[in-house]
């Protein structure tokens, strides 16, 4: 039996938060100039240079990329032969309490969702636990931004709706979100399981790494076509216009049952943050 | 003669109606002078202070209202990150402050019919500037002070003093509106 002290998931979810916010990933850095590339010019190549230049801003000024620092959410990979000494919840919230107060970072959080009085420490966090055989533990950060947020969507299809039946559905998702989630966007789908299953496994499909291949080809064909679809909408970098609506789609599907095809789109910015440690 | 894409423009508050209607849908503009922010709480506040007829925080007149809400400053610095928030959330307060003098809007995304409408009725303009970019665009805030609701926290009124701010012009006067061109 591994014994954690909780006090040592604060302080890596502490770092996470900070980290995920100040420093672009380097896939979605790389995703950038690819797209700068693509674009023939005006503001689309325009809006591109200055999300580079602003990312070589917070890096240096130690300055959030994004104002929208996002609502943490938290998974955690819990190996069932970890004991933590402490609540780990507890501990997880102090963490984004310290990250968020430490980092500069805004507190986005409201107590009530009609009530709406701010928390003042972005706490508390949307948690997700899992266990997993072994004897350590993995959080991983993901701070969620709300104009992105707000554009994602659920429906419960009908199973003789197939694959086009997904497709338009994200793709319509996609359209009609717009300028608002500021593209270039990152597009997490979840296919199958139950309602709010699909939600999950679009939220965790986001942190694949952008330019990785879906283990399934089936479902990988789905993605390059649907990426393909979606930059054919011409919403473009910020929404201006140009050939790079959507930096990547990732498709998690997870069986379902004999009645339905659930679809959760749930949509990244460009700013698609999330740090992972190991304890 | 109105600027209109691919053109760049430097302009300075307060804007006159001469001023605003110069200014076309696509146009890049520079703004130097004061913008005030403004998001969904503060923009509630307002719309309750219009309906009992009472004073508004600021004078509207020829002003800029930046949908932001930035992250905290460091000591030293002038401002945090503070890129533009979604403006559709504030449809449904616009077209009331357009109506009490409100000019302009700095934000991201969709506007409503009604909005435009409110712009192309009272000669107002609403600007765009990049989503996410925080950390460039906190470049050109020389200053900020919280002027109204400071228990708002990041929702606060703020009189920014600000220096060649980056953004486009989304719906001019005439009610042209980029995103409506932009996509196919």
């Amino acid at each position: 039996m591994m014994e954690i002290d909780a006090s040592l998931v604060s302080v890596a979810v502490a770092r996470l938060c900070v980290e995920a916010n100040y420093d672009i990933a380097p896939d979605i850095a790389e995703a950038f100039k690819r797209a700068r590339d693509a674009e023939d010019g005006g503001l689309a190549r325009r809006v591109m240079d200055d999300l580079l230049e602003n990312a070589a801003i917070a890096s240096e000024g130690a300055l959030p990329l994004c104002q929208d620092t996002g609502m943490a959410v938290v998974f955690v990979e819990i190996g069932q032969d970890v004991h933590v000494a402490g609540s780990l919840t507890d501990a997880i919230n102090e963490g984004v309490r310290r990250g968020y107060e430490d980092g500069f970072l805004r507190k986005s959080v409201v107590s009530d969702p009609v009530a709406r009085v701010n928390t003042k420490d972005n706490t508390p966090a949307v948690i997700h636990y899992d266990i997993v055989p072994g004897d350590s533990l993995s959080i991983t950060v993901a701070p969620k931004g709300f104009g992105s947020e707000n554009m994602s969507a659920l429906s419960m299809l009908k199973p003789s709706d197939g694959l086009e039946g997904v497709k338009k559905f994200v793709v319509e998702t996609v359209r009609k979100a717009g300028p608002n989630p500021c593209p270039p966007i990152v597009v997490g789908v979840g296919v199958g399981g139950t309602m709010d299953y699909a939600c999950l496994l679009a939220k965790k499909a986001l942190l694949r790494s952008v330019g990785s291949p879906n283990p399934d080809a089936f479902w990988d064909e789905a993605e390059r076509d649907l990426l393909g679809r979606i930059n054919a909408l011409g919403i473009g970098p910020a929404g201006l216009g140009g050939h790079t609506t959507a930096l990547a789609v990732f498709i998690a599907p997870y069986p379902t049952h004999i009645a339905g095809l659930p679809v959760a789109v749930n949509i990244g910015c460009h700013s698609t943050r999330h740090g992972t440690a190991r304890l | 003669m109105s600027a209109g894409k691919g053109t760049e423009k430097k302009i300075s508050t307060p804007l006159s109606d001469s001023v605003i209607r110069g200014l076309a849908a696509g146009c890049r503009v520079l703004i130097s002078g004061v913008v005030y922010t403004a998001r969904d709480a503060a923009h509630k506040r307002m719309f309750e202070i219009a309906e009992r007829g009472g004073e508004m925080p600021f004078d509207f007149a020829g002003q800029i209202v930046y949908y932001a809400g930035p992250s905290p400053t460091r000591p030293g610095a002038a401002i945090g990150s503070i890129g533009p928030t979604t403006s559709g959330r504030m449809d449904a307060y616009s077209p009331t402050l357009i109506r009490l003098g409100l000019k302009a809007m700095i934000g991201k995304g969709l506007r409503s019919d009604e909005v435009r409408r409110a712009i192309t009725t009272h000669c107002g303009v609403y600007l765009v500037a990049v989503g996410g970019a925080g950390a460039l665009i906190s470049r050109s805030v020389k200053s900020a002070s919280v002027i109204a609701f400071p228990e708002l926290g990041t929702e606060a009124i703020r009189l920014l003093e600000v220096e060649d701010f980056p953004a486009i012009v989304a719906i001019d006067s005439s009610g042209n509106d980029i995103y409506r061109n932009a996509a196919p």
